[in-house]
């Protein structure tokens, strides 16, 4: 059964042209040697032709009638790079690189390197105090300027529904 | 008027504003867009709507189509992703080998075919019935591997696949479509023969 499906899948591949020379001239040898692969590629061939051969469907008359009616009351969107500022998204990205640099910056420079206790990265690392920085009012704060944000998002998108809904209206 | 512009001349036209030049675009593609969109829909009505939704929102986002692939390619990514939403909404059930709907469908259309008499129109619909009793993700790469002609990297882009999983995809579609056709048209199959 194995066998038999490989060699439709080298034969398939053959008959699309999707392998490389070696795999062709290889085929090749096994068509002019073997009867059982030329009869499986002159089965296979016959399906790729008629499968290449079948006709395409068509839709009713009206169709394109259809469209340029519904086209006409549109207009063309524009291009989508023509509202994604790239300097905002390369602004984010230095924010996030900053911020981890700024992090790896303080725990390197808070190991205490000629302790003798302890000699792995992640001992040493596992002593640095971040609760100078990371403590509940940062957190807060953080939260306070996330839900701040959200808000803003969500007052935006009202605003661009209530001003399509008017447009539409 | 259209006829011998290349896609990308009459992108050009519709973007500067000469809608009627998209007609041109239409006329080129509405019977690959609306195959493709039977091929996953399996209804002539909702795959003609949905054909229609398809080249709606290609003209909405014409703007966003930066030629570094084909117009077709672009375009038939916008077919699967609509047609993907398209049932969704709906909640269809996928049609499978087991779909008894689908067969009695196929079968009347076949059965029609049969009667027309003509050889080669019994063999295209032998081979269309066929490739319509797959389930929609095989059908769909076969159509466009066979009748959109697209490449496996183009597939690929067009299903959001890696290339070497659209082939196994595509190997896999025609082996189901070759057992379907040796079981279900034996006859014409050994016609084809």
């Amino acid at each position: 059964m194995n066998t038999q499906h490989r060699m439709e899948e080298r034969l398939w591949e053959y008959i699309d042209g999707t392998g490389t020379a070696g795999d062709k001239q290889q085929i090749e040898d096994l068509l002019q040697q073997h009867a059982e692969w030329r009869e499986k590629y002159r089965e296979l061939l016959e399906i790729s032709q008629a499968l290449k051969s079948s006709e395409l469907e068509e839709p009713s008359l009206r169709f394109s009638k259809n469209i340029m009616e519904e086209i006409a009351k549109l207009h063309i969107a524009p291009a989508t790079k023509t509202y994604i500022n790239n300097r905002i998204i390369l602004g984010i990205g230095l924010f996030f690189v900053s911020l981890l640099v700024a992090i790896l910056v303080y725990g390197f420079s808070q190991m205490d390197w000629s302790s003798a206790e302890s000699n792995s990265i992640s001992d040493k690392l596992s002593k640095v105090d971040i609760s100078k920085f990371f403590n509940n009012s940062l957190i807060n704060v953080f939260m306070m300027v996330n839900v701040l944000l959200g808000l803003v998002l969500v007052d935006n998108y009202l605003n661009n529904k209530r001003k399509q809904f008017r447009k539409e209206a | 008027m259209s006829a011998g512009l290349n896609d990308n001349e009459l992108i050009s036209k519709v973007l500067r504003g000469d809608q009627q030049a998209y007609a041109g675009l239409v006329h080129r593609y509405q019977n690959y867009v609306f195959t493709l969109t039977l091929r996953l829909v399996k209804n002539r009505e909702e795959a003609e709507e949905v054909a229609q939704d398809v080249f709606i929102k290609a003209y909405k986002y014409l703007a966003d189509f930066r030629g570094d692939a084909k117009f077709s390619t672009w375009l038939y990514t916008i077919v699967n992703n609509t047609c993907i939403s398209f049932l969704r909404k709906k909640k269809l059930v996928v049609h499978s080998l087991d779909d008894e709907k689908v067969f009695k469908v196929a079968d009347n259309r076949d059965a029609g075919f049969r009667a027309d008499g003509v050889e080669q129109k019994s063999k295209q619909a032998m081979v269309n019935t066929a490739i319509s009793r797959l389930k929609p993700d095989d059908a769909v790469i076969v159509t466009l591997f066979y009748k959109n002609e697209q490449t496996l990297d183009e597939i690929a882009q067009v299903l959001g696949l890696e290339v070497n999983t659209a082939k196994v995809r595509l190997h896999r579609a025609r082996a189901r479509l070759k057992e379907l056709m040796e079981t279900q048209f034996s006859h014409e199959v050994k016609d084809l023969n």
